[in-house]
């Protein structure tokens, strides 16, 4: 578990005390200070003026809290490298859940020693340190760097160590130092009801688990992948084919891997890690669970294709890592003998590829809603998910030898048309301007009314009566007039007024 | 030196007929539409594994969706349809209604839809699908002059529609048509519903009936062109002559279905 301060670079360069600054109740308090400014004996919570007046000459810049964060996230996602498990303990902690995973990197010493490292070329000040829980990992690394706590010794490592690195609040560690209680030791000596009585169940509990006895559980930044594979490289990869061809191999893997259980991906994620610690993760996903890895392959060179800003790499790749984040069960079909199956199989792939290069919610199947309400009674639904759902949907049925009812084209939003006043109340207008041109009604058909859902809480809209009409050029409208022509549309003073006409589909 | 060039020129000459043959071939399997005069004209029907393109006027577009959507009915034989548009047509002329698709007697539980935001991704999308053979037709919906769309996409589309044998349909909506590789070109604009017969005329309060379309075929690469009035029928799924009346002398009630009655599973 390590934990990185930010610190300013150019100060480092220059010696001179600098400090970063944060407004907090009207008053310019130190939030961060460089080496040089502790020593002169300026603390963090100090105001900015006191701390003027103890050394004029101060370097001082304002706090970006956003960027901090930004940048603890642009490093926590580096440290995906480490482990899957990389939990954020703001504002400039990260826990890191290495269980099972220092074998990998040579054991925990050299684990540590290759984060540290690492993180320090890039201009950060790290404190780490590696211990049974999280909290006294977190304590180690308040005094110290580059601890290593074997299992049952945490109590031993910290008992030396001030009550401050607890991290346990102002009061609290103004109160153990007032009761003479200056190590963590000597308060690791009292009777816990003792100090339960005095400074609340909550303290007790962090100091049991910086004893090593019990943890606190850290909250992950991602759920754990069902299935990773990864590639390291020694020398960077930048190339479009070397990429490709990692991918691929990284698919062959993690598809070996899956069919021992007999499971498919439903969504994978390709991170590419470069060597300037930039992560770029770029998602897919597909209707049914993928069993191949060309499928995989031939989704992400699509994905890739169609990214809005190519994936850049910089000076390489230098770690690429394959994860299926959602797997099911694969039920398998006899392919060969049913055609049906097979279509649907290749409908399915195509919908996934389509999906991958312009994005799953502009691909869409239409579910019928159970509503008169004309606008609302087809939903349509990504394809990805609701195929199979779409294609059992129950339509309702056709009134036999009957002209459509319904048009074929259906405007989102109906459109206002310019009706002249002189028609028969509650009937057809005999012409209206639709786009500024007129159109002459030759024929009608209706009314038919519609009543909005009153039952629901957004249903208290106006009535309305549609009526098919034809114009003198044939062409075939669906039009309506919002409201009942007395008692539903009312002026501003309250009496009553004229409804408004509106286009809502084109018929064919 | 001269006879390496005849050589070469041998070989490209026997490239193209192959593939101009390989054509042929594939456009041996034709749908009827319906109407008796326009199967006729077309060898027997729409061809399939080709593109067809359907022009119209801006504001005709609903019916030019209308005959569209009719050929893919035809075309497509029970396998799904693949339909692509631009996000500005929707705005245009409306959105594709399944409601009223299900109206004209085709299943809206076939049909695909993708929302592709410009002209570069549903031409791509659309030459994808059209290499996919388990569609039974591709309609890409273009509104306006399309300056990506030119011979070498139109092309594109052709071949992958002979490699899949699916079937390609284009909209094109306030478009100019421009030379391309398409086996039929039309171009679509609303008929007037039947006048009445002089003993009944009809009044302007009198209903319309099935979709009529004044369909003009402007190219037809094996065949002589022609201009029709062509009537969608719903119920049987194909294209007729026009009928006289508007619709059968004793209508059929239009009311609602009662809603306690279990809806009736149409047998599409």
């Amino acid at each position: 578990m390590g934990t990185g301060s930010r610190e300013e670079n150019a100060s480092k360069q220059r010696n001179e005390p600098s400090i970063v600054v944060l407004k907090d109740n009207n008053a310019l308090v130190i939030h961060a200070l460089d080496d040089a400014a502790s020593r002169l004996g300026l603390h963090i919570g100090q105001p900015l003026a006191n701390a003027r007046a103890m050394c004029p000459d101060l370097r001082v810049f304002d706090a970006d809290v956003v960027a901090d964060a930004k940048t603890l996230s642009d490093i926590a996602d580096w440290c995906d490298r480490f482990t899957p498990l990389v939990a954020l303990d703001s504002p400039h902690g990260l826990f890191l859940d290495i269980t099972g995973c220092a074998h990998l990197f040579g054991g925990e010493a050299a684990l540590l020693q290759t984060l540290v490292r690492a993180l320090a070329r890039q201009g950060f000040a790290v404190s780490a340190a590696i211990a049974g829980t999280s909290v006294c990992a977190r304590t180690l690394t308040r005094q110290a760097t580059g601890i290593i706590v074997a299992d049952g010794g945490e109590a031993e490592a910290i008992s030396s160590f001030p009550v401050s690195a607890l991290g346990a609040g102002e009061a609290i560690t103004t109160g153990l130092r007032r009761a003479g209680l200056k190590t963590i030791g000597d308060v690791a000596s009292r009777n816990a009801s003792e100090i339960t009585a005095r400074f609340g169940a909550r303290f007790s509990t962090l100091l049991a688990h910086a004893l090593g006895q019990g943890d606190a559980p850290i909250n992950p930044r991602k759920p754990l992948p069902d299935y990773i594979v990864e590639k390291r490289f020694a020398e960077p990869i930048a190339t479009d084919t070397m990429i490709a061809m990692t991918l691929s191999r990284l698919a062959d893997t993690l598809i070996a891997s899956m069919e021992k259980q007999g499971k498919g991906a439903r969504r994978l994620e390709a991170a590419f890690f470069r060597t300037d610690g930039v992560v770029r993760a770029i998602m897919v996903e597909t209707g049914r669970p993928v069993t191949r890895s060309a499928v995989i392959d031939r989704l992400f060179r699509e994905r890739l294709d169609a990214l809005a800003d190519p994936l850049d790499p910089g000076f390489g790749f230098d770690m690429v890592r394959l994860s299926a984040s959602r797997t099911e069960i694969v039920v398998q079909e006899q392919r060969d003998l049913d055609a049906h199956v097979h279509d649907n199989d290749e409908l399915a792939a195509l919908i996934d590829r389509i999906a991958a290069r312009i994005g799953g919610k502009r691909v869409v199947v239409h579910l019928p809603q159970d509503t008169h309400i004309p606008e609302s009674a087809v939903l349509a639904a990504p394809a990805q998910h609701h195929l199979t759902a779409a294609m059992q949907a129950e339509w309702p049925a056709r009134v036999e030898s009957e002209p459509p009812l319904r048009p074929l084209r259906l405007f989102d939003k109906p459109e206002p048309i310019k009706v002249p006043f002189a028609t028969v109340p509650d009937g057809p207008p005999h012409q209206f301007t639709w786009r500024r041109a007129l159109h002459a009604v030759v024929r009608v058909e209706g009314p038919e009314r519609i009543a909005m859902e009153w039952w629901r809480q957004d249903g208290k809209q106006l009535t309305r009566d549609y009526f098919r009409i034809e114009d003198a050029e044939g062409l075939r409208f669906w039009i309506f007039r919002d409201g009942l022509y007395e008692g539903e549309v009312f002026d501003a003073d309250g009496s009553p007024a004229s409804p408004g006409w509106y286009v809502h589909g084109l018929f064919a | 030196m001269s006879g390496a060039r005849q050589s070469a020129l041998a070989t490209l000459r026997g490239q193209i007929e192959r593939i101009e043959t390989a054509e042929v071939v594939h456009q041996q399997d034709r749908v009827a539409l319906g109407h008796n005069e326009v199967d006729g004209v077309l060898k027997g029907g729409l061809a399939r594994a080709a593109i067809h393109e359907v022009f119209c006027e801006g504001r005709q577009g609903a019916a030019g969706t209308g005959f569209v959507m009719g050929l893919a009915g035809r075309v497509s034989a029970q396998r799904p349809l693949l339909w692509v548009r631009q996000d500005f047509s929707e705005i245009e002329t409306g959105a594709l209604s399944m409601s009223g698709l299900a109206e004209l007697g085709l299943d809206p539980r076939r049909v695909v839809m993708v929302r592709a935001a410009d002209v570069e991704s549903a031409l791509r999308t659309s030459a994808d699908a059209l290499a996919c053979d388990a569609l039974g037709a591709v309609v890409l919906e273009l509104w306006g002059d399309v300056r990506q769309f030119d011979l070498v996409a139109s092309r594109k589309l052709t071949l992958a529609a002979q490699g899949s044998g699916v079937t390609g349909l284009l909209l094109r909506m306030a478009a100019q048509p421009l030379p391309s590789t398409a086996e039929t070109r039309w171009m679509l604009r609303a008929a007037h519903s039947p006048p009445g017969s002089a003993s009944m005329p009809a009044a302007p309060w009198s209903a319309w009936g099935a979709p009529r379309f004044d369909a003009e075929l402007l190219r037809n690469r094996h065949g002589p062109c022609g201009r029709w009035i062509m009537e969608w029928n719903c119920d049987e799924c194909q294209f007729s002559e026009p009928s006289t009346y508007s619709q059968p002398v004793a209508a059929a009630p239009a009311h609602r279905p009662d809603p306690a009655v279990p809806w009736q599973r149409r047998t599409a």
